[in-house]
């Protein structure tokens, strides 16, 4: 299980379906390096989330394919082309910032219509094309306004068809939901991804929302530090995380350091069979992945002990235990309708849930 | 909250200094356009007369003329180098931003006066500009319209007034978030196209203050032109100072003064406006 997350971190071979490829990109700010020698591929029609901590480079990144930045050492192509020597205007790719960036002097539906008048399109083709593209957003009743006078979930769609209406082969997304409270959050990712099924257009979606990212992506790129942690799909990282750090990242986990000796790790009070060869070794281990075991009766496959609850908190559709499971060794429990607990009780889970993880 | 007393006392300074400083003389400068002057007495008889004169008499109205020329040329002037180099230090200058900005303020210390005899300096007949010309053969002779000219003017009040241009348009520009700059990009303009439609138009209130900072100001400058201005560039606050002066006028000078404020309030009023029509706040 190990080796298969092993496999899938850095993925670094040319897919043939690619439409963006990021070969070995790195970007010194001054002295300090954001980006540490990146590579990535976007398959077309794919939504790719760049997820990761505040100055985990994301936005760097992101800001490199835009063409707002100039990388220090590597390339970027797209589509057979070389992009990073264009500069932004020539790119056939569109942003959508964080802070939306709608021109203030310019009514919305002047906004939306910016990118074809640039270009020189044919008026009678820009009016279509804006209607069409405010319809996509569903904001074609606002097409008078002034941006001053539209909400931020408004401004959000407005700053969507402004981007999509030029039809761009590849989409950037700036931490576009950041700035919106929670419901209307929610709201517009089920409208994005939706939006992004319905048209097609390959997405790059910058967050550092790792719930935001789960729930929109087809695969997830994990940036730690200027480095690719871990390239998956979310169900990939999260049920085989390549390293702590996303275990850590992704969800909830416990991680569990112990020691392999002849075929057995020891974490703790815990002990089970393993294959790896002797040496530390780290474990994550879901908390879903706990179980209480009723009957006092194990698999073979199996792992059992005895814990006692120190904390239960309850959240309507699961708990979350805290269990002591002796010499101060606490595990990290999530139980669906177990109903409240005391004392000590006995939890078991499978030995293939115990993923073992690089430091 | 503050007690009543507390903000008549607060507000009472200014209000005193304001009627005291600016309304009255004003009322007094207004009273003055209506009445008279008999045998070298200004006599408080209110007629229009003073009025009637200044439209008559075509030399004050060609006075004003030139006056509201060479504010207009100015502005153009002072636009023309205080907005690239606003431009300039907001957005391509990097580093040397702060060093270049303190640059353009410097002169903003010097006495006016001072700079007005180095114009002399440099354009009269014996001056610095006349010798270079000569010594490099392009003239054989003194070059005479350079000082005491409508040009000088236009020269000095240029080098004076530029940096009040600049530093409302910088402020409009610095305030512009750079993210739009981004967008303007990322949406296929240019550079070009980037700057007519989203610079310029979102540094409009900038260049208004600062083109009605140069024409307000030229309009009314008295200096300039009696430094370097000789005849041919006498400006109208001069024949104002001439009245009030010499000619002990007081009514007729008053006249023109009120005529200046009309035309001065009119255009912070207009401009204001404008400027209010594009402001997104």
């Amino acid at each position: 299980m190990s080796s298969s997350a092993a496999n899938s971190l850095n993925e670094t071979s040319a897919a043939p379906g690619a439409l963006l490829e990021a070969r070995e990109v790195v970007k010194h700010f001054g002295k300090i390096q954001v980006l540490k020698g990146v590579s990535l591929n976007i398959a077309s029609g794919e939504f790719l989330t760049l997820l990761g901590e505040s100055g985990s480079g994301k936005t760097t990144l992101l800001r490199l394919v835009a063409g707002f930045e100039q990388p220090t050492a590597g390339e970027i192509w797209m589509g057979g082309e070389r992009l990073d020597t264009l500069p932004p205007h020539k790119r056939r790719v569109n942003t959508v910032f964080q802070h939306y960036a709608l021109f203030p002097h310019l009514s919305v539906r002047e906004n939306v219509a910016y990118g074809l008048r640039v270009k020189k399109t044919a008026a009678r083709e820009i009016g279509g094309r804006v209607d069409e593209a405010l319809r996509l957003v569903k904001m074609q009743d606002f097409a008078a306004s002034r941006p001053a006078k539209l909400s931020g979930g408004q401004q959000q769609r407005v700053a969507l068809a402004r981007a999509l209406v030029n039809r761009p082969q590849l989409l950037l997304l700036d931490e576009p939901l950041s700035a919106l409270d929670a419901n209307l959050r929610k709201q517009m990712q089920g409208e994005l991804k939706a939006l992004q099924r319905e048209i097609g257009i390959t997405f790059l979606f910058v967050t550092h929302d790792q719930e935001e990212a789960m729930a929109l992506s087809d695969r997830i790129a994990l940036l730690r530090d200027g480095a690719l942690e871990q390239v998956a799909s979310p169900r990939e990282i999260y049920k085989h995380p390549a390293t702590a750090y996303t275990a850590q990242f992704i969800g909830q986990t416990n991680l569990l350091r112990g020691e392999i000796h002849r075929s057995i790790v020891t974490c703790g009070v815990l002990r089970w069979p393993v294959e790896n060869e002797d040496g530390p070794a780290i474990f994550s281990l879901r908390p879903e992945a706990i179980r209480i075991c009723a009957d006092g009766k194990r698999q073979t496959n199996e792992v059992k002990f005895r814990g006692a609850v120190r904390q239960q908190i309850y959240s309507g559709a699961s708990e979350l235990l805290e269990v002591d499971c002796g010499s101060s060794q606490l595990l990290r429990v999530r139980l669906t309708a177990c109903g409240p607990l005391t004392g000590e009780s006995e939890f078991v889970f499978s030995l293939a849930d115990a993923i073992r993880v690089k430091e | 909250m503050y007690s009543r007393a507390y903000k008549t006392l607060v507000s009472l300074p200014p209000l005193v200094w304001v009627g005291l400083f600016l309304l009255l003389p004003y009322a007094l400068m207004f009273a003055h356009s209506f009445w008279a002057v008999r045998e070298g007495m200004v006599v408080h008889e209110w007629n229009l007369q003073n009025f009637k004169t200044l439209y008559s008499n075509p030399v004050y109205l060609a006075v004003l003329f030139r006056t509201m020329r060479i504010a207009a040329s100015v502005t153009i002037f002072s636009l023309l180098l205080g907005y690239p180099l606003a431009y300039y230090l907001s957005f391509h200058a990097g580093a040397r931003k702060e060093l270049l900005y303190q640059l353009v303020i410097v002169p903003l210390w010097v006495s006016y006066l001072v700079r007005g005899y180095a114009w002399k300096t440099i354009l009269g007949s014996e001056g610095i500009l006349n010798g270079f010309l000569q010594y490099v053969h392009l003239t054989h002779e003194p070059v005479a319209f350079l000082l005491y000219s409508p040009f000088a003017v236009v020269l000095m009040l240029t080098h004076i007034y530029t940096p009040f241009v600049f530093l409302p348009i910088y402020a409009s520009l610095e305030h512009i978030p750079r993210p739009l700059v981004e967008a303007s990009q990322d949406l296929g303009a240019g550079s070009a196209q980037t700057f007519f439609r989203v610079i310029l138009p979102l540094s409009i209130p900038g260049l208004l203050a600062g083109a009605t900072f140069a024409f307000v100001l030229s309009l009314g400058d008295f200096l300039a032109p009696l430094l370097v201005g000789g005849a041919s560039g006498t400006m109208i606050a001069n024949v104002v100072q001439s009245l009030f002066g010499a000619a002990f006028d007081w009514p007729l000078g008053a006249a023109i003064a009120v005529c200046i404020l009309i035309i001065t309030i009119s255009l912070l009023f207009l401009s204001e406006r404008v400027e209010k029509r594009w402001s997104f706040k």
